[in-house]
């Protein structure tokens, strides 16, 4: 067993798009939105969406932590490396991501500003202990997959009297995002809406799959929490057209080889002990969330960059004619942008979702751009 | 940003919470800040440096099970036929 070759098997895949085909009724439509950009990805990159019957549609959802981070924030980041005088460390998914003004960490390093790519928090506190006298932050993102390693740093930090050492924290939180696009979905107004939920799959080891019980039960949706492997997507896919067809509507784990109703109660305390939940949290194209972000919780505040360095609340300035909003909310699909594969290519990205690897955009001029009619014509 | 791999831990070092493990002949040193119980031989889920969870094997082979039923299902779909 290697958790991978046998979860993409093209043989047990032929064996579930048959299963699909025959138990999806053919009168109806199921829009299945995957939350997760690692889902968007196994989609594209196994094409699974040529494996399923007309009538199943993926939704592409907000799940990618660069494409909802407000520009604002990639502005403070810019402004901290070059203004600041410290060394900022950052996962690499952030370097290209466009601030404004067409700005971005990697335009701003080249400019001589001290930027990092760093791969772990780990390696962040490695460079905090060999530049004592230097200033080193850490821009911390990503879901709740994400924020335990942060939240070990920060204690790690502490244990070792590590005062140069701090966090800009950027951390977002799933269910608020699923409550606030279900609630978006439940409105009478809404021209098609989502029937399923492929929900998320290594955020759901940390935080469990009874985090989204309250969104299931609330909005009286499916949610199937889904492996990123193109079988665990496409046996999830199923269960949730078995719920659809049969008018269930439960939180069912697929990914049980990792994922526990009450996740990793370890990770979880510490996110307790070294986060608070933020009373409200700006996300691309979705807006202000309440309750959806984590701070550095009060105890931690010497550890906070944005106290440390008084960074201010911005807004950035959107790009004029990308469509990142809306097709983080599932409204539009990249092909309907018109900057998409024309001015936007990775190589030059004018919107968060071609820069990540995670973006729909990305995934669509990585594995889809030919199968579209609308950009083949 | 969330993908993880499964990796299998072949060296412990338990004082450091600390394992070393391998995926494709590539090692890699990662923490165990996360998890507690760790073996040798185990199977972990890493993300960032970080081993988020351990991997259940019966619990791999049930979901593989689950797509083999299928065919089962499917054959005898074609026998009622």
């Amino acid at each position: 067993m290697k958790y991978v070759d046998e979860f993409r098997s093209g043989e047990r895949a032929v064996r579930l798009a048959a299963a699909i085909h025959r138990e999806a009724d053919a009168g109806r439509t199921y829009r299945l939105m995957e939350f997760c950009g690692g889902h968007t990805h196994a989609i594209f990159r196994f094409g699974l969406q040529d494996l399923v019957p007309v009538n199943v549609e993926f939704v592409h959802g907000p799940g990618c932590p660069v494409c909802v981070l407000p520009m604002g924030r990639i502005d403070n980041a810019i402004d901290l490396a070059r203004n600041h005088d410290v060394i900022l460390c950052t996962y690499g998914d952030l370097m290209r991501v466009p601030g404004s003004h067409r700005m971005s960490l990697l335009k701003a390093k080249a400019a001589g500003a001290d930027i990092r790519m760093v791969y772990s928090t780990r390696d962040a506190l490695a460079i905090a202990r060999a530049h004592r006298r230097r200033q080193v932050v850490f821009f911390a993102i990503g879901f709740e997959t994400t924020a335990p390693p942060t939240a070990v740093a920060i204690r790690q930090a502490r244990a070792e009297g590590l005062s140069n050492f701090s966090v800009f924290c950027n951390h977002v939180l799933t269910p608020p995002a699923l409550a606030y696009i279900l609630r978006e979905n439940a409105r009478a107004s809404r021209p098609a809406g989502i029937d399923g939920v492929l929900g998320p799959s290594h955020v759901s080891t940390i935080i469990g799959s009874g985090a989204y019980e309250p969104c299931a039960e609330a909005f009286s949706m499916p949610v199937v929490i889904a492996g990123f492997e193109p079988l665990d997507v496409m046996q999830s896919a199923l269960m949730l057209i078995r719920q659809i067809n049969a008018g269930r509507h439960a939180v069912e784990n697929e990914y049980t080889r990792v994922v526990t109703r009450e996740g990793n109660r370890k990770a979880q305390a510490l996110m307790a002990e070294v986060f608070e939940t933020r009373p409200a949290f700006e996300w691309r194209g979705l807006g202000k969330l309440p309750d959806s972000a984590l701070a550095i919780a009060g105890s931690y505040a010497d550890v906070d960059a944005e106290r440390r360095f008084a960074l201010p609340a911005t807004a950035g300035s959107e790009v004029k004619g990308c469509l990142c909003p809306s097709i983080l909310r599932g409204e539009d699909k990249p092909a309907d942008c018109r900057l998409f594969g024309t001015v936007c290519t990775p190589e030059n990205p004018m919107g968060a979702c071609m820069v990540s690897s995670e973006g729909a955009c990305a995934a669509y001029w990585s594995y889809g751009r030919f199968r579209q009619p609308a950009t083949a014509a | 940003m969330c993908l993880a791999l499964p990796a299998r831990v072949v060296a412990l070092d338990r004082d450091a919470e600390l394992a070393t493990v391998e995926m494709d002949g590539v090692k890699k040193e990662v923490s165990l800040a996360l998890i507690d119980d760790v073996a040798v031989g185990d199977y972990l889920l890493i993300h960032v440096g970080y081993a988020l969870q351990r991997l259940s094997e019966q619990e791999a082979m049930r979901t593989l099970a689950l797509f083999d039923e299928l065919e089962a299902s499917r054959t005898m779909d074609t026998d009622s036929a």
